[in-house]
């Protein structure tokens, strides 16, 4: 028997909050889209979890969907954080105190 | 014990699947130069990778394996050595005053309050899903075909709407990184 899914559910909202405090705590704009990317990954995780134990295809589906969104973002994210590089010389997320460019 | 109510290769591909994530989540989220961080998110992608194959979800594991590792930390790592940002990052500073101790209290009160309603809320029924005319979640490989017939009837629309977004993602970011050759030169 497989092990049961609230493992793998509790082993998705550690890495969840792994994700939050990075996300809260660091300061660099790249490793803030890294936390990102580990909160995406622990609601796919969810989502597939799900799936499997109600049996609906519909939660892999979605999972998929948040994989390409999660690549546009990250597309879009890094072409901001390279054109604010290009006027501060600093990835620093504390810096952006203003919204003048 | 509880472990042997289950099977144990189950298990051990549990244990290396929480393994790689946290140990991978945890180097993301400790290490100074952006570069090593960006080598364990991929860790941690590998590690759930290894739980969707676990959980029959054979494509998405692909997926996860090309897209995100082979794409998005490689255009993560792109980034940072383009930039030159890989030496130290200010980890130790501390702006604003408690920021850590707050984060982590806001942090153990959600994944706490997510246990907790895990461990009493009765979510998973046992019923068949509406949706997929109770078809049950074909095993291992054989739900790519079940996944691929969802993805183009059920969710057609929003297929193609991802379509346009990575259009626009893509011509945006090239707008964004794009050198403003005319604006430069007035400046200077």
């Amino acid at each position: 028997m497989n092990v049961p899914a609230a493992w793998y559910l509790i082993l998705a909202a550690i890495l969840f909050g792994v994700g939050a405090f990075g996300l809260l705590t660091r300061r660099s704009a790249l490793i803030m889209f890294m936390c990102l990317e580990l909160m995406l990954n622990a609601v796919n995780l969810t989502f597939v979890t799900f799936a499997r134990t109600l049996s609906d295809i519909g939660g892999q589906a979605t999972v998929f969907f948040v994989m390409v969104v999660a690549a546009a973002e990250v597309t879009v994210g890094l072409g901001i954080v390279v054109a604010i590089f290009r006027r501060r010389t600093s990835t620093s997320v504390d810096e952006l105190s203003e919204m003048k460019g | 014990m509880l472990a042997l109510s289950y099977a144990v290769p189950s298990i051990l591909i549990f244990i290396t699947a929480a393994l790689l994530t946290l140990v991978g989540a945890f180097g993301v989220l400790v290490m100074k130069n952006p570069v090593h961080s960006a080598l364990s998110l991929i860790m941690t992608l590998f590690g759930v990778a290894v739980a969707f194959i676990a959980q029959s979800a054979d494509f998405l594991a692909a997926v996860q394996i090309i897209v995100y590792a082979g794409a998005i930390v490689v255009l993560f790592l792109f980034v940072i050595m383009f930039l030159g940002v890989d030496r130290n990052d200010t980890v130790r500073v501390d702006p604003l005053v408690g920021q850590r101790i707050f984060a982590g209290t806001g942090v153990v009160i959600t994944v706490g309050g997510l246990i907790a309603l895990m461990a009493r809320a009765h979510w998973v029924t046992g019923a068949m899903s509406v949706s997929t005319g109770g078809v049950a979640l074909a095993p291992g490989s054989g739900n790519v075909q079940q996944l691929g017939t969802a993805v183009f009837t059920t969710y057609i629309f929003a297929f193609e709407a991802t379509a346009a977004l990575l259009i626009i993602a893509v011509v945006g970011a090239v707008l964004l990184a794009r050198r403003e050759r005319t604006s430069d030169e007035s400046e200077s």
